[in-house]
């Protein structure tokens, strides 16, 4: 790692810790925009770099913002009759208790969906191409309509997570899940540089290019397709847990386990950015953000239209996304040896 | 959890006989996900959609006071044209490469019909309703409406007319020589561009047919494509590619399993029992096929 990217580093940190206080006004948005570069981050572990392009990370998200909004209840008050109240406040938790059990949530929040991972990933990551692709559609859609119809997580009429304690007066509510989405991004953005930097990843790629021939090189892939699958679960768990936090309502197929929404917006930010990088998903998520906002705003009623457009032209025309892009532009600047006279010739081809 | 089921054997003779009728129909769209999953090697996630706007149409007719079963004809034929459209903006830009970018395309163009769908016609559901009458069996023990045996009479007659017509047209050996070989059939003087058009028209009408069929037989609206997109999906894979009669069976099987994954488990899982099952499925297969491997290593 040379000079400048510690700068780098350093200059996003210092920006990611005073934004909240720059834009007050943003702060959700913000802390939404970490929460979407950690599921684009942790997407791209399987569709980027793994080559198995996933629909499925969502289970993993829904099911880490359940269960800590439950943790959070079931700690200090029966979840049934939380659930039954339907966000009525019969119940109140104390500022410690709101801690506490978010503390307590989002451990259970990122380690169950991690050990879900483990044990389905064996029968699951066996699946090759478009098999695995509409499996793992399936299990979030499944995941979403079962969930939709149990009783003490709400079923169809939607879960209230606890409200954030009013502490002598002071709002802090958006400063609160800011720094918790900041922090959980800060930690995926860390696991993931050290990943990259070791030989797991190298492994993930030869699985990518060609699985036969890495298993006959003696890589269990098998072994490290679930480590792959598990490291994306527990930071989306995390994600998941945050988000339910942050948006203070969880519905069964429009919040939690939305495979229609959340569940191709991670696999389309990280094609946007470019898959197979370690920026690519940022850079992707934070555009994407932007669009979608941008969407919501101007096209209000016809956003969904525009976002599937969108798809259609992303997948069609930018499939290498914008650091496939510019590697291409510029393949120096990625440590790529360019013969001059090649290049000219493929310019000229084209 | 209801063992109704079990204690009163009419009611497995109604669930056999309404899953026997609903598995038809599926096997209709199912035949439509094959034929252009075998000749384009596309996964279309948008077929479900395609039905539910064939279903609109008829639900269209029956608003201005046509009689719905005369969207079986209709239907068909604008949806044609609405496949020959999404061929020529979309599909044929993505039928080359990469699966997963065919998957993902067709789920934005899902996302976009879902969407405008939902503002042309509203997010109620809605039901275009034939006056067919019931028919009562077994001393008036098992009740079928005369329009669920209607619309499995005709997609029984669609499905044998496309077999005719895909054995003994020009068309449908052209179509049938690309999906052997679509190079060889290029070579051979075959327009493979057009024929994957006409696939992909053909597939949007069958869509029609069965959407249709739908709206008269049970209920329609704008959200509801996808669970029709995995069961044809489902249906195709568990079949395999060109095998009709597998394909007609394993219809048969999933509307058995959804009438009783109704019963059993209630309605409110029946959605989540289908896509389960597929990821059941899909895990059998590849256990299967595992073991397959095994001598290869």
């Amino acid at each position: 790692m040379n000079k400048n990217s510690w700068i780098l580093y350093i200059g996003i940190l210092v920006f990611g810790l005073i934004a909240p206080f720059i834009f007050p006004a943003f702060k959700v948005q913000l802390s939404i925009l970490c929460v979407l570069i950690v599921l684009a981050t942790t997407w791209n572990i399987q569709g980027g770099e793994m080559g198995y392009n996933t629909f499925g990370n969502i289970l993993f998200y829904g099911l880490g913002m359940y269960l800590c909004a439950s943790v959070q209840v079931g700690m200090f008050f029966p979840l049934a009759e939380w659930t039954e109240s339907g966000g009525e406040k019969t119940f109140v938790h104390t500022p410690s208790q709101f801690f506490q059990g978010m503390a307590a949530g989002l451990i259970v929040a990122a380690v169950v969906p991690t050990i879900v991972a483990g044990l389905i990933g064996y029968a699951i990551l066996g699946l090759r191409g478009h098999y695995f692709a509409i499996c793992t559609l399936g299990l979030g859609v499944a995941a979403g309509e079962i969930s939709g119809g149990i009783e003490i997580i709400g079923a169809g009429q939607g879960f209230t997570t606890p409200p954030f304690p009013n502490i002598g007066g002071l709002e802090a509510r958006g400063e609160f899940f800011y720094f918790l989405s900041f922090g959980a991004l800060v930690l995926t953005f860390i696991a993931v540089r050290a990943i990259y930097t070791t030989r797991f990843r190298l492994i993930l790629n030869a699985i990518r290019d060609n699985e036969d021939k890495a298993e006959a090189m003696g890589i269990e892939t098998m072994k490290y397709k679930i480590t792959g699958w598990m490291i994306s679960a527990f930071f989306c768990g995390l994600a998941g847990g945050i988000m339910g936090g942050l948006v203070g309502y969880i519905d069964s197929t429009d919040v939690a386990f939305d495979g229609r929404e959340m569940g191709v917006f991670m696999v389309l930010m990280a094609i946007l950015g470019g898959k197979g990088t370690l920026w690519g998903p940022i850079i992707g998520a934070t555009l994407f953000h932007f669009f979608k906002e941008g969407f919501w705003t101007f096209f209000l009623g016809w956003q969904y239209v525009a976002l599937g457009v969108l798809i259609v032209v992303i997948v069609i025309y930018f499939p290498e996304g914008l650091m496939g892009w510019l590697r291409e532009k510029y393949p120096e600047r990625f440590g790529e040896v360019v013969d001059e006279a090649d290049r000219k010739a493929q310019v000229e081809l084209k | 959890m209801d063992f109704l089921v079990f204690q009163y054997p009419m009611i497995t003779i109604q669930a056999c006989l309404d899953g026997l009728l609903l598995g038809i129909l599926f096997a209709l769209i199912a035949y439509g996900m094959a034929l252009q999953w075998g000749v384009m090697n596309i996964i279309n996630i948008a077929q479900g959609d395609l039905v539910i706007l064939g279903g609109y149409i008829a639900y269209f007719m029956y608003l201005y006071g046509i009689h719905p079963a005369w969207g079986v004809i209709v239907s068909p034929i604008i949806m044609y044209f609405v496949g020959i459209a999404i061929y020529k903006l979309v599909i044929n830009k993505v039928v080359d490469r990469d699966l997963f970018i065919s998957i993902l395309a067709t789920f934005g163009i899902s996302i976009l019909f879902m969407q405008l769908m939902n503002f042309a016609f509203g997010a109620d559901v809605v039901l275009a309703n034939s006056g067919y009458g019931t028919t009562m069996l077994f001393d008036n023990n098992v009740v079928l409406p005369n329009s669920k045996i209607f619309s499995a009479f005709i997609s029984i007659v669609f499905a044998i007319c496309l077999v005719v017509y895909m054995k003994r047209s020009k068309l449908g050996r052209a179509i049938r020589a690309t999906a052997q070989n679509a190079r060889a059939a290029k070579i051979l003087g075959v327009d493979t561009e057009k024929v994957y058009a006409a696939t992909f028209g053909i597939n949007a009408a069958l869509c029609g047919v069965a959407g249709a069929l739908i709206s008269i037989t049970f209920t329609i609206h704008p959200y509801m494509g996808l669970p029709y997109t995995i069961r044809s999906f489902m249906i195709v894979i568990v079949a395999g590619l060109g095998n009709l009669p597998g394909v007609a069976m394993s219809g048969m099987g999933l509307g058995i399993f959804e009438e009783f994954a109704d019963y059993i488990l209630g309605t409110e899982f029946r959605i989540g029992s289908v896509f389960l099952l597929l990821v059941l499925i899909l895990v059998y297969r590849r256990f299967k096929l595992s073991r397959k491997r095994e001598y290869l290593k």
